[in-house]
């Protein structure tokens, strides 16, 4: 398939004053844009692998051929990740998780500031560009991890993600400069806990955790659904 | 003895208007002085504390090979620029650059390319083997190619923060500019 950008699901000041209308602009029309047009021109003269989608590459680059493998890393990564950031962030959200993703957080990092000081440390850490994350993991349970540039942590398994904070200096330069700990702390007013309770919903469904096969073409459709529900 | 933060080698508005004086402000102000003040904390105490930046360059790992790495990276950066600089190399530098890489249009494109490619945070270089011989690499995140036994003899710093405010996203006009920058003189005593 030709992969298309997605709309924002939300205004480009939408997130404001957290994050600011300039830098939700140039992220997601220029550097978000960048990503889906090279994973187009890297899967030019690849049909065997056009009825894939992005996650599905992403979650097995084996798969693909090693001519092609960093870009589709690099460019499927940094497609997948941003689908699934614009999606967890929204206006009026920020908050608590409520249900069994707050009964789960509680019971994997004690507490939902444990957790948050968790995330927020994995995120502060991460040297140079990449992501932190909360995942599922294989054993079901929560895991906090990070990941460099666009990796995701789908494609060694460590775990299927369901909050992402990206951290390149491209998500805060322009509003934070060099104080990625004040973006940090920020961000997490316009967390959508909503949404991060459905995809644990979606990776827990049937009382145990999906394959991540199975996974990654439904939860393409839902960031598909979902980015394409809000914006209609 | 603690390691220190040198001085800029010009005024912070002295590269517009190619890098602004807030880019550097921030770059030299904020981001090369933290990576000093990280490595004095991480090494303070240690047997790291009395090493040069190139012993803790080619030997450590982790947090220590980050920060000592970044402090020299960016040393080298700030004199790789000039107010001054800009144009053609000339001499010695213009007869090497032209027998490894067949002129100098040529080397600028491949160092641009590499450059504008390197995914991610991180330097394009200028390097030398101890053979003598000139190639282009690229290092990611606070590589530095001394690691490798390779000779610096210029860089470009494509962190985002060091062209974001003035370019955005747009890494190949940072470049351009770049070229109207590079002091050709400091390359020369690198050879």
């Amino acid at each position: 398939m030709t992969f298309k950008l997605p709309d924002l699901p939300y205004d480009t000041n939408a997130l404001e004053p957290h994050i600011d209308t300039r830098t939700m602009a140039i992220h997601h029309g220029k550097h978000h844009q960048a990503y889906v047009n090279n994973l187009n021109a890297a899967l030019e003269g690849h049909p065997e692998l056009q009825d894939k989608t992005a996650i599905e590459l992403v979650t097995d680059l084996d798969a693909v051929p090693e001519s092609i493998r960093t870009a589709v890393r690099n460019n499927g990564g940094g497609h997948v990740n941003h689908s699934l950031f614009w999606t967890v962030m929204g206006p009026k959200a920020g908050g608590s998780p409520s249900g069994s993703l707050a009964d789960d957080i509680d019971s994997a990092f004690g507490s939902l500031e444990a957790f948050k000081g968790e995330f927020s440390t994995a995120a502060k850490t991460v040297f140079g560009s990449g992501w932190a994350w909360l995942c599922v993991g294989p054993d079901g349970k929560l895991l906090v991890t990070k990941t460099p540039n666009q990796d995701n942590p789908i494609s060694t398994g460590e775990g299927i993600p369901i909050l992402g904070l990206d951290v390149w200096e491209h998500a805060y330069y322009l509003e934070y400069q060099n104080r990625r700990p004040d973006y940090i702390e920020a961000w997490w007013n316009v967390v959508d806990w909503n949404r991060v309770e459905g995809y644990y919903t979606a990776v827990k469904a049937g009382g145990k955790v999906m394959d991540v096969a199975d996974w990654a073409s439904a939860q393409w459709q839902k960031f598909g659904e979902i980015l394409g529900k809000l914006t209609d | 003895m603690a390691f220190e933060l040198p001085p800029l080698p010009y005024a912070d508005d002295a590269l517009e208007p190619h890098i602004s004086a807030e880019t550097l402000a921030y770059h030299y102000g904020k981001h090369h002085r933290a990576y000093v003040d990280n490595l004095n904390k991480l090494t303070a105490g240690t047997e790291w504390a009395d090493k040069t930046l190139e012993d803790i360059i080619r030997e450590a790992d982790g947090a220590i090979f980050n920060n000592g790495a970044q402090v020299w990276n960016h040393s080298f950066y700030w004199k790789c620029l000039s107010p001054a600089g800009g144009g053609e190399p000339t001499g010695e530098v213009a007869t090497r650059i032209i027998s490894f890489f067949g002129s100098i249009a040529d080397f600028r494109a491949n160092f641009t390319a590499a450059a504008v490619s390197q995914f991610g945070s991180g330097w394009a270089w200028l390097v030398s083997a101890p053979s003598g011989q000139m190639s282009i690499a690229t290092t990611s995140n606070a590589g530095n190619p001394l690691r490798d036994d390779q000779k610096p003899l210029l860089t470009c710093d494509v962190w985002e923060h060091a062209y974001y405010i003035d370019y955005r996203n747009a890494r190949p006009k940072y470049l351009e500019h770049f070229w109207d920058l590079v002091n050709w003189d400091f390359v020369a005593n690198n050879l």
